[in-house]
This record gives structure tokens, C-alpha cells and sequence, in this order.
């Protein structure tokens, strides 16, 4: 199998039936069990770009590929016998805005295996803790599993959030600015979660920060107004861009 | 020293308090009219649920129908005034008194029981309708359908329907529900608007209506209250946060399943608010439910004489507003007056204790759902 887990072709995407196009034609291969940060102005498209990937733009109705493919374990993910709810399934995705549903913290974690149709308890019990394990959580909820996941501090429901997305087992999981509305201790330990997360899940980040970006990726793309402008590995990037631009944005000049 | 923040006392400060005594009065006119009428209705009607002997409640109040009520004097000038039943056991018991001046007077004796039922019966049945066709309505609305100009269309023409005069709906309910809905009968009426055989049974499928009936009356009333609920359960359904439905997608769900398990159970405390909007305008209705569903004399209560489910949702039945239409119409007497007030107290307690059940529903689950 190719090692490169997703692989775009020429993407592009538009809002508004193909009148305008936000990604224009994006080419980039994203590797296996690696960290690829996505990094750019705001605006630049980053996050329609991640919501491609699980097809999450599905939902708005005016929302249309225009050119190009993405292909996931090499099956092109718009092909008509695709399904968006399957694929979702092995493309899990983390909202920049922490968004647990107002149940109780066992309650969220078994929330994908259920609609799956799991009802073994032992099973769901199973998948709880491997997950709030997974994602450094258990710990801290052992005792309080019933109670309501809203009662948590913000980075506790940030790395909630996680633990349901890999609860179902993705092979991809999707991450739209996870730190962006936390706290700097909380953040810090949502990247020691990512870069834990990094042996067993191919994982997309979306970020602002290039510290970040530099912290936990592999790999780094830049884009601009919806075009990729460099892609590389993340010391690269940072240290030694080949375009103009790229060293702009990163030195702060503009952006 | 000179105070720099010296009180004024100009036109300015005038003008100030003019306009916050219009805002006062205004809001006291209000106030004194929910006054007026609550405490009219009470003190007035109240006295009519108790008696001054034992067992000082008036089960009769509760317990009957409306009936005629028979005033009479007798040959001393005593008066007398009880329902017609009471009245042919007392002529049979007192051969030695000699009746004068016998008035009878409709549905003023008697209890509240049958309109009572009647009426509940008919929110009940029309909640039940129209909470389920409103929420499935407001489903599609706000979940399914995209943002089209067939879809604008079809908001504009809820909202259009929620202006209607209950009139109209009253006799839309007749026209179709009374006259001209499907029944399966073995005999159907020449009045049928077109009738058929039942696949291989002896029996017809007969579009003849299903008569002044319960079921007539509470489909019009949930025709009538359907744009409320729809519009009020589609805001509610919008106000569910975007985040509960991407992140339940994101998850591998179907659009059902996110409905089911992510948006619909956090919109039910705004539903139950609906609901109430809703029960408060069905119960009051008098235009619909005089044309569909109602009979003034009514001798059986809706649980008697019927067979079967069928029989006991086509039977008439009676209810408060227009028990309260008919005493309305009698010039105030004292012998009509306690059926009046407290007919009206009875219904002012119904309708505020539905509405009050659905308020404390909706605060349990709201203070259980949070976000
Ligand atoms: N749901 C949407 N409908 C229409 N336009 C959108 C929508 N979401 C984002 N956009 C537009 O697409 C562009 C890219 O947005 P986005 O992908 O969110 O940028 P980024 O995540 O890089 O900040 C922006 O100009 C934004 O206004
Ligand atoms: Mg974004």
C-alpha cells in the first residue's frame, strides 16, 4: 500500500455552486501516521480544505467540488459508491470551538459506537476507557463518568471531544484549531496528546500558531487566498522555505 | 464650595418623568385589566365549586352534565329553582304544593361535567395531531429542506395560515372532516361523495365525513393551531447549536440518528413552550368546535354508550366555550349566574393548569438539558 494516506489532485472547492472557488486547485499527499499542520492566514481556506477531507461540506447545499479528487486509502472519496456517513467513520474530525454534547461524559464517549448500534455494555464500558485513556482523560474522569461532560473545564471538554472521535477508530483524524479557544497549560496538554496520538492515527491539524505548528507537526503546509504555496517537512518550512512568501508569513510580516 | 452635580430642577427633568409615568400607566392598564377580569371570574364563579353544608363541595358541579333548570314558586311565594330531574322528583314527593310560574332554563342546571371532559378531550386529541404532524413539519423545515424559493414559499404561506380567522377554519373543518372524510362503512350514506369497495372485503370505503364528531373538531383545531407550533418547534429546532450536529456527523451518523439523538431532545423544552401556546388557543376556540364537534344537550358523558374506538372518536361531544357561548346569551339572573361564573372559573382553571403542567415539564427537562 502507498504509505501516502490521503493524496489530493488539483482540488477545488467553491461555496457557491463553482462561481467562486475557494480551494483552487490544491495538490498535496498526506503520509500515514505523521502530523501535517495546515497553516495560513485566516480566511485562507484552511478549514474548508480539512472539512473536504471527511466531506463535512456536504452539508451546505451550495457547496461543490469543482476540479480534482481526494483519494483516502486510495479510494476517490466522491465516487458514487462512496458513503459519506462510512467515511466519516474513518475520518474523524475535532471542532475548533470544543462542542461535547450536554450528556454525561460516558455518555459522549459511547456516542459513535451507539449510533453504530453497539449495545454490549461490557463493550461500550470497554471502549470508554480505552478511549478516555487514549486520550489522557481517564484519570481525570474515572469517578465522575456520569456525570455531565459540561461540567468539565474547557481543555478537559477539548480532550472529551477527542476521546469520542477516536472511539469509532479512525484512521484519519481531522483537528480545526483544537487549542484556539484554550488556555496555554490546557493547550500544552493537548499537543502532548497529539504527539502521542501520532504512533496510532494519522492526524490533520489545522493551526494559527507557528509555534505550534512547529511543536507538533511532521509536516507543514502554507496556503494562501486557497492556494497551497509550499508543503514540506516541518523543519523545512520553518527554517529553510523555498518561496518568498512562506518566509513572510512565518517571520510575522504579514498575516 | 458650589456642588458641580447641583439637582436641577427644569423642563428637562419634567419631561423625564412625563414620559416615565406614560410607560407606568400604560403598563398598569394592563395589569388592571388582568385584575378585573381574574377577580371578577373567581370571586363570582368560585363560590358555585363549595356549598354551605356538608360535604361543602358541590359535587353536582362536577359530577353532572348540564341540564334544564326549572324555577318555580309555590303557592306560599317560595321559590324554588333545581334541574328538571330534581324538579319531576320533587313534584312527585310534595303532591300537597301547587306549582306557579314554572320557567325552564337551558343548560343552567345541572354540572360542568360534560363540557369538562368534552374539552379536554379535544385539546388532548388535537395536541396529539398537531404535536406530531407540527414536529415532523418543523423537522423537515429545519433539517431537510435546503433554503429554495419553493421552501420560502412554503414558510410564507404558514405564517399567512397563522393570520386566519378560526372562523374559516371552523368551516374547513366542516367541509372536510364533517362531510367529506374517508370512513370505512358496510352501509355508506347517499350523501357520500364518492364511495368504493374496501379491497375484497364486504366493506366500502365511503368518503362521507365523520359527522359532528370529536375527531372532526380536534383535526380542525390542530389544522388551526398547526402554523403556532410549526413555527415556534422550527425556532426551537434552530436554536439547538450548529456544533451538536457537525460533531454527531462527524462521528459517522446518519442525518436521522443526529436528528434523533443530537437536536430534537435538546429542542423539547422549546416544543412544551409551543405546546402551550398551543393548548391555550385550542381550549379557548368556540367558532371551530360549534360547527364540528359539539352538541348543547348531551345526556351521556363521551365514555358511555360507545363501541369501540371508532364510535367513541365519531360521537359529539359537549365543551366549556360553548357551554359558556349558550349561558352567555341569557340575561343575567340569579339563577343562571353561578353556572355562568363558574363555568368560566372551572375553564379559567383548566386551560392555566395545562398550560402550567407543560411550564413545569419543560423547566425539569430545561434545567436536565443545559448548555
Ligand atoms: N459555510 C460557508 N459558506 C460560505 N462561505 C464560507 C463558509 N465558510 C467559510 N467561507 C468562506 O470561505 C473562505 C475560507 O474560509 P475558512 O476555510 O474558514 O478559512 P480559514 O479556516 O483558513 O480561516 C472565507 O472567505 C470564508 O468567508
Ligand atoms: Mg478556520
Amino acid at each position: 500500500m502507498n504509505s501516502q494516506l490521503i493524496q489530493l489532485n488539483d482540488l477545488g472547492f467553491s461555496y457557491d455552486q463553482g462561481k467562486t472557488e475557494t480551494i483552487k486547485g490544491v495538490s498535496l499527499d498526506i503520509p500515514e501516521k505523521q502530523v501535517t499542520a495546515f497553516i495560513g492566514p485566516s480566511g485562507c481556506g484552511k478549514s474548508t480544505l480539512l472539512r473536504c477531507l471527511n466531506r463535512m461540506n456536504d452539508l451546505i447545499d451550495t457547496a461543490k467540488i469543482t476540479r480534482g479528487s481526494i483519494k483516502i486509502l486510495g479510494q476517490d472519496i466522491h465516487a458514487s459508491d462512496v458513503d459519506a456517513i462510512e467515511l466519516r467513520k474513518h475520518v474523524g474530525m475535532v471542532f475548533q470551538k470544543y462542542n461535547p454534547f450536554p450528556k454525561s461524559i460516558y455518555e459522549n464517549v459511547a456516542y459513535g459506537l451507539r449510533i453504530q448500534g453497539i449495545k454490549n455494555k461490557d463493550v461500550l464500558d470497554e471502549a470508554v476507557e480505552r478511549s478516555l485513556k487514549g486520550s489522557a482523560l481517564w484519570d481525570e474522569v474515572k469517578d465522575r463518568l456520569k456525570t455531565s461532560a459540561l461540567g468539565l473545564s474547557g481543555g478537559q471538554q477539548q480532550r472529551l471531544c477527542i476521546a469520542r472521535t477516536i472511539a469509532v477508530q479512525p484512521k484519519v483524524i481531522l483537528m480545526d484549531e483544537p487549542c484556539s479557544a484554550l488556555d496555554p497549560i490546557a493547550t500544552a496538554k493537548v499537543e502532548e496528546l497529539i504527539t502521542e496520538l501520532r504512533e496510532q492515527y494519522t492526524i490533520v491539524i489545522v493551526t494559527h500558531s507557528m509555534q505550534q505548528a512547529s511543536r507538533v507537526s511532521d509536516r507543514t503546509a502554507f496556503f494562501y487566498l486557497g492556494e497551497l504555496i509550499e508543503y514540506d517537512k516541518t523543519n523545512t518550512i520553518f527554517q529553510n522555505p523555498s518561496q518568498k512568501h512562506t518566509e513572510d508569513y512565518i517571520s510575522g510580516r504579514f498575516g | 464650595m458650589d456642588n458641580p452635580f447641583q439637582k436641577q430642577l427644569g423642563w428637562k427633568q419634567k419631561k423625564e418623568s412625563i414620559y416615565l409615568w406614560v410607560f407606568r400607566l400604560c403598563t398598569y392598564t394592563i395589569i388592571a385589566a388582568a385584575l378585573f377580569i381574574f377577580s371578577d371570574i373567581f370571586i363570582k364563579g368560585v363560590p358555585t365549586f363549595f356549598k354551605s353544608e356538608a360535604p361543602y363541595v358541590n359535587t353536582e358541579f362536577f359530577t353532572e352534565s348540564p341540564q334544564i333548570l326549572s324555577v318555580w314558586h309555590d303557592q306560599n311565594g317560595q321559590e324554588y329553582s333545581m334541574s328538571q330531574k330534581n324538579y319531576e322528583q320533587w313534584v312527585v314527593a310534595h303532591p300537597e304544593k301547587e306549582i306557579v310560574d314554572l320557567h325552564n332554563l337551558t343548560a343552567s342546571g345541572g354540572g360542568i361535567l360534560g363540557p369538562l371532559v368534552g374539552t379536554a378531550l379535544l385539546v388532548f386529541i388535537c395536541m396529539v395531531i398537531a404535536l406530531f404532524i407540527g414536529v415532523s413539519a418543523a423537522i423537515y423545515l429545519s433539517e431537510y429542506c435546503g433554503k429554495g424559493k419553493l421552501m420560502s414559499t412554503i414558510r410564507l404561506s404558514i405564517l399567512n395560515l397563522a393570520g386566519v380567522p378560526s372562523i374559516v377554519f371552523a368551516l374547513f373543518g366542516l367541509g372536510v372532516f364533517c362531510w367529506l372524510a374517508p370512513v370505512i362503512t358496510d352501509v355508506p350514506k347517499d350523501s357520500a361523495a364518492f364511495f368504493c369497495r374496501w379491497f375484497w372485503t364486504n366493506s366500502y370505503l365511503s368518503f362521507q365525513g365523520w359527522g359532528t364528531s370529536l375527531l372532526a373538531g380536534s383535526c380542525t383545531l390542530a389544522i388551526m393551531v398547526l402554523p403556532v407550533i410549526i413555527t415556534a418547534c422550527e425556532e426551537s429546532l434552530r436554536a439547538v447549536p450548529k456544533g451538536f450536529r457537525e460533531a454527531s456527523f462527524a462521528l459517522g451518523a446518519t442525518q436521522w440518528q443526529t436528528i434523533r439523538k443530537s437536536v430534537l431532545p435538546f429542542a423539547v423544552p422549546g416544543i412544551l413552550t409551543a405546546s402551550v401556546l398551543g393548548i391555550t388557543r385550542v381550549a379557548g376556540e368556540t367558532a371551530p368546535i360549534m360547527l364540528t364537534a359539539t352538541m348543547t344537550e348531551k345526556s351521556n358523558l363521551p365514555w358511555e354508550q360507545v363501541e369501540g374506538p371508532w364510535s367513541f372518536l365519531t360521537q359529539s361531544v359537549q365543551a366549556l366555550p360553548f357551554h359558556i357561548y349558550t349561558l352567555a346569551k341569557f340575561p343575567e339572573s340569579e339563577h343562571v349566574k353561578p353556572m355562568q361564573y363558574g363555568s368560566i372559573a372551572a375553564f379559567l382553571i383548566l386551560v392555566m393548569s395545562f398550560a402550567l403542567l407543560s411550564v413545569i415539564l419543560r423547566n425539569r427537562l430545561r434545567n436536565k438539558l443545559k448548555w
